[in-house]
C-alpha cells in the first residue's frame, strides 16, 4: 500500500531533479507525435540536438532566441516569488519593443540610443506591470485576469501604431521604420547574430538572483509571497513591496522588447514575439522560480525552437512540435513539483 | 453621413452582430460555468483552438458537419477534462495551468494540422453550415431575416443561454455548482462531492468552448488557420467578467461585443477609417479592467475561484 504524506521540507536535489523529470517526461510524452509522423524519435530528437546545440553557430542561435524568454522568465520568476500573478509578459515585452523602436529611430550616437533604449524599454515594460499591480494594491482586482487582459491592449495598440502612423509608406506593409544603424546592438561574433543583449541577458540573471536571495527588497519580495501576514506583522509595507516588484517584473519583460528590437529584428512587427511574454511562464516554473536556473531553462526552450527547424526540414516532423513541447513541459514540471508538496511513503499491508 | 449611417445599419449588421457573438456566446457561458464552480479557465483560447481544428478535420475527412460538431464538442470534453485533472483532482494553481493547456492545445492544433493537411498554398476549406430559415419567424421584418436566417449552430447558441441560465439557478446540480464555488467547505458538509462538481462543471465548460470552435472554422471561415480563434478566448474570460458571472448578463455582455466588433468592421468597410479599428478591438479588454475595479467593491466574483479545494486541510 502507498500513501500519500504531506513533506514539510525537500532536499536542495529536488531543484535540479524535478525539471529534469519534468523534461524527461514531455520529451518522452513528445515522441508519440514523431512517430505519429512517421519519423524515427531518435533521429528526429538528434536533430533537434546537433542543429540546436551541435555546433558553435547553432549554439549562438539558440542563445539569441534564449535572451527574449531570460528576460521574460526573469519577469515571472520575480512576479510569482511576490505572489504577484503577472501574465501580462507578452504586452510589457511588446511595450518595451514599441517604446524602445521610438527612441532607436531618433538620430544620436550609438551608444547613447542604445542605453536610452533599454531605459525607454524599461520603463514602457513597467509601466505596463503597473496596472494590475496598482489594480490590486487599490482595488483587489484579480492580478491574473487584468494582467493578461492587457497584453490584448497592448497588442492591439502595436497594431494600431504599425497599421496607421508607423505603417510603411513605400510597401504598404505593416511594419515599424527601422531603428537607426548605429543603434543595432553591436553583433558580437562575426558571422553570427550574437548580439549584446544576449550577454546583458546572461548577466542579468545572477544579478537579479543576488537582488532576490542577498537583499532587502529581495527578502521582502519572499516574505511577501510566502505570508503576507507575517510580512504585514514584521512591518514590510506589502503594498509598496508588490508595486516594486509589479516595476522590476515589467522592466524585465520590456527588456526582452527592447533586445528584440535592437538585436534581432531592428524594428517592430505584428509577429515579433512568437509568445516570449508566455514562455517565460514555463521558463520560470521550470527554474522552480529560480532566477538562476531560468538561464538553462530558457536555453532548453529556444534549443527545442531552433531545432524543431531543422528537425522539420530534415525528417519531416512538423516544427510546430516545438509549441507542443513547451505546453506539455510546462504541465509535467506543475505534475513534478507536486513532489515538493508530498511524498510517497510505502506504509504496511496490516494500516 | 446619413448615408453612411444608412450603409451601417441594415439587416445584414444585424445578422453580422448575431454571427461575431455566437462563439463568443458559447465561449464565454463556458468560462462562466468553469468560473462558477470555482475554476479558472486560462485554457479557453487553445481549447477553442483545437475544437476548431478537429471539428474542421472530421468533416473535412468524413463530409459530415455534424461529425465535425461531435468532434469539436469531444475535444472540449477532453481538454476540460485535462484542465480539471490538474486543477481539480490535484489542486495545481489553476493560472499556470490554463496556460499550459492553452500552450499545449495550440500547439497540438497546430502540428495535427499540419500533419493532415500538409502545407498548402491556399488552405483547404469545407462546404460549412448554410442558414436555415426558421419559418414564420423569418418573415417578421428587420429581425426575422437577421436572427431567424441563420446558421443551426446560431439557434444552439440561442437556446443556451436561457438553457444556461436554468441550469445553473434552477436546478439542484447547478446549486451544487453554485455552492463549491462560493464556499466549497459548506458544500462538503452539505454533501456535495466538491470534486465531482467542479469536475463536471469544468466539463461542461469545455463542451461549450468546443462548440464555439467548431463555429468559427465550421459556420464562420469554413477553413482552420493559425489565426482563427486571435483572442476570442481571452475575450470571453473579459466578457464573463463583464457580465458578472450570470449567463444572461455574459451573453448580453457578448452581444454588446459583437455590436462594437461588428460597427468596426462595417466603418472600416465604409471608409469611414479616422479611428483605427485596433481602437475597437480594445475597448471590450479596457472596459473590463475599469469594469474589475468599479466592481470590486461588490466583490460578485465567486469566492472560492482559483482556491484549489483539499478535504483534509482546514
Amino acid at each position: 500500500m502507498f500513501r500519500l504524506e504531506v513533506r514539510t521540507s525537500t532536499p536542495a536535489w529536488f531543484n535540479l531533479a524535478l525539471p529534469l523529470l519534468a523534461v524527461a517526461a514531455t520529451l518522452i510524452l513528445c515522441s508519440g507525435l514523431i512517430a505519429l509522423a512517421g519519423a524515427g524519435v531518435f533521429e528526429s530528437y538528434g536533430v533537434m540536438f546537433t542543429a540546436s546545440l551541435g555546433d558553435s553557430y547553432a549554439i549562438t542561435e539558440t542563445l539569441v532566441r534564449a535572451a527574449p524568454m531570460i528576460f521574460t522568465g526573469l519577469a515571472v520568476a520575480v512576479a510569482f516569488r511576490a505572489k504577484f500573478w503577472n501574465i501580462g509578459g507578452e504586452g510589457q515585452l511588446l511595450a518595451g519593443a514599441v517604446a524602445s523602436c521610438f527612441v532607436g529611430a531618433i538620430p544620436m550616437p550609438g551608444a547613447l540610443a542604445m542605453l536610452l533604449m533599454a531605459v525607454v524599454g524599461a520603463a514602457a515594460g513597467a509601466a505596463v506591470a503597473l496596472v494590475p499591480a496598482t489594480l490590486r494594491v487599490k482595488f483587489k482586482v484579480d492580478d491574473v485576469v487584468s494582467s493578461l487582459l492587457l497584453n490584448s491592449v497592448i497588442y492591439y495598440a502595436l497594431m494600431a501604431l504599425i497599421e496607421g502612423p508607423w505603417k510603411d509608406s513605400f510597401s504598404g506593409y505593416p511594419i515599424s521604420p527601422p531603428i537607426e544603424d548605429l543603434a543595432n546592438f553591436p553583433v558580437l561574433i562575426e558571422g553570427t547574430r550574437l548580439h549584446l543583449g544576449v550577454v546583458v541577458a546572461l548577466l542579468a540573471a545572477p544579478l537579479i538572483w543576488f537582488l532576490i536571495a542577498r537583499t532587502t527588497l529581495g527578502f521582502r519580495i519572499r516574505v511577501t509571497g510566502e505570508n503576507p501576514e507575517a510580512a504585514r506583522y514584521g512591518g514590510i509595507h506589502v503594498e509598496r513591496v508588490l508595486i516594486s516588484t509589479a516595476l522590476l517584473s515589467g522592466a524585465l519583460a520590456g527588456l526582452a522588447g527592447v533586445g528584440e528590437v535592437g538585436g534581432v529584428h531592428f524594428q517592430v512587427m505584428s509577429d515579433l514575439s512568437p509568445g516570449y511574454g508566455y514562455s517565460g511562464i514555463v521558463v520560470a516554473m521550470l527554474a522552480r522560480l529560480n532566477p538562476l536556473g531560468v538561464v538553462p531553462a530558457a536555453i532548453f526552450l529556444a534549443a527545442v525552437m531552433t531545432g524543431a527547424e531543422a528537425m522539420s526540414r530534415a525528417t519531416g516532423v512538423p516544427a510546430f512540435l516545438s509549441d507542443v513541447i513547451q505546453g506539455t513541459a510546462l504541465l509535467a514540471m506543475l505534475v513534478a513539483l507536486l513532489f515538493t508538496a508530498y511524498r510517497i511513503r510505502r506504509v504496511g499491508a496490516a494500516s | 453621413m446619413n448615408v453612411v449611417l444608412e450603409q451601417i445599419f441594415q439587416v445584414g449588421f444585424l445578422a453580422a452582430i448575431i454571427r461575431i457573438a455566437t462563439p463568443l456566446a458559447f465561449a464565454t457561458l463556458g468560462e462562466m460555468f468553469c468560473e462558477r464552480a470555482g475554476v479558472l479557465n486560462l485554457g479557453i483560447e487553445g481549447i477553442m483552438l483545437l475544437s476548431a481544428m478537429t471539428g474542421f478535420t472530421a468533416t473535412s475527412l468524413s463530409g459530415s458537419l455534424w461529425l465535425g460538431v461531435l468532434a469539436a464538442l469531444l475535444t472540449g470534453v477532453l481538454m476540460g477534462a485535462l484542465h480539471a485533472v490538474f486543477t481539480v483532482a490535484l489542486g495545481l494553481s489553476q493560472h499556470v495551468c490554463g496556460i499550459g493547456v492553452t500552450l499545449f492545445s495550440s500547439g497540438l492544433a497546430y502540428f495535427l494540422y499540419r500533419l493532415i493537411f500538409g502545407q498548402q498554398s491556399v488552405p483547404p476549406s469545407i462546404k460549412g453550415f448554410q442558414t436555415v430559415p426558421i419559418p414564420v419567424l423569418s418573415d417578421i421584418p428587420v429581425l426575422g431575416p437577421a436572427v431567424f436566417n441563420q446558421f443551426a449552430l446560431v439557434y444552439m447558441a440561442i437556446l443556451a443561454i436561457p438553457l444556461a441560465a436554468f441550469v445553473l439557478y434552477r436546478t439542484p446540480w447547478g446549486l451544487s455548482v453554485r455552492m463549491v464555488g462560493e464556499n466549497p467547505r459548506a458544500a462538503d458538509s452539505a454533501g456535495v462531492s466538491v470534486i465531482a462538481t467542479r469536475f463536471q462543471a469544468v466539463i461542461l465548460g469545455g463542451a461549450l468552448m468546443g462548440l464555439a470552435g467548431a463555429f468559427l472554422s465550421m459556420a464562420q471561415f469554413n477553413a482552420f488557420t493559425f489565426g482563427v480563434v486571435s483572442g476570442r478566448g481571452w475575450v470571453a474570460i473579459a466578457l464573463v467578467v463583464f457580465g458578472r458571472w450570470d449567463p444572461w448578463r455574459s451573453a448580453g455582455a457578448a452581444l454588446l461585443f459583437a455590436f462594437v466588433d461588428a460597427l468596426q468592421l462595417r466603418m472600416q468597410a465604409s471608409g469611414l477609417g479616422h479611428i483605427p479599428y485596433e481602437a475597437f478591438l480594445m475597448l471590450p479588454f479596457i472596459f473590463t479592467i475599469v469594469a474589475m475595479a468599479v466592481m470590486s467593491r461588490n466583490a460578485v466574483a465567486p469566492s472560492a475561484l482559483l482556491k484549489p479545494f483539499r478535504r483534509e486541510e482546514r
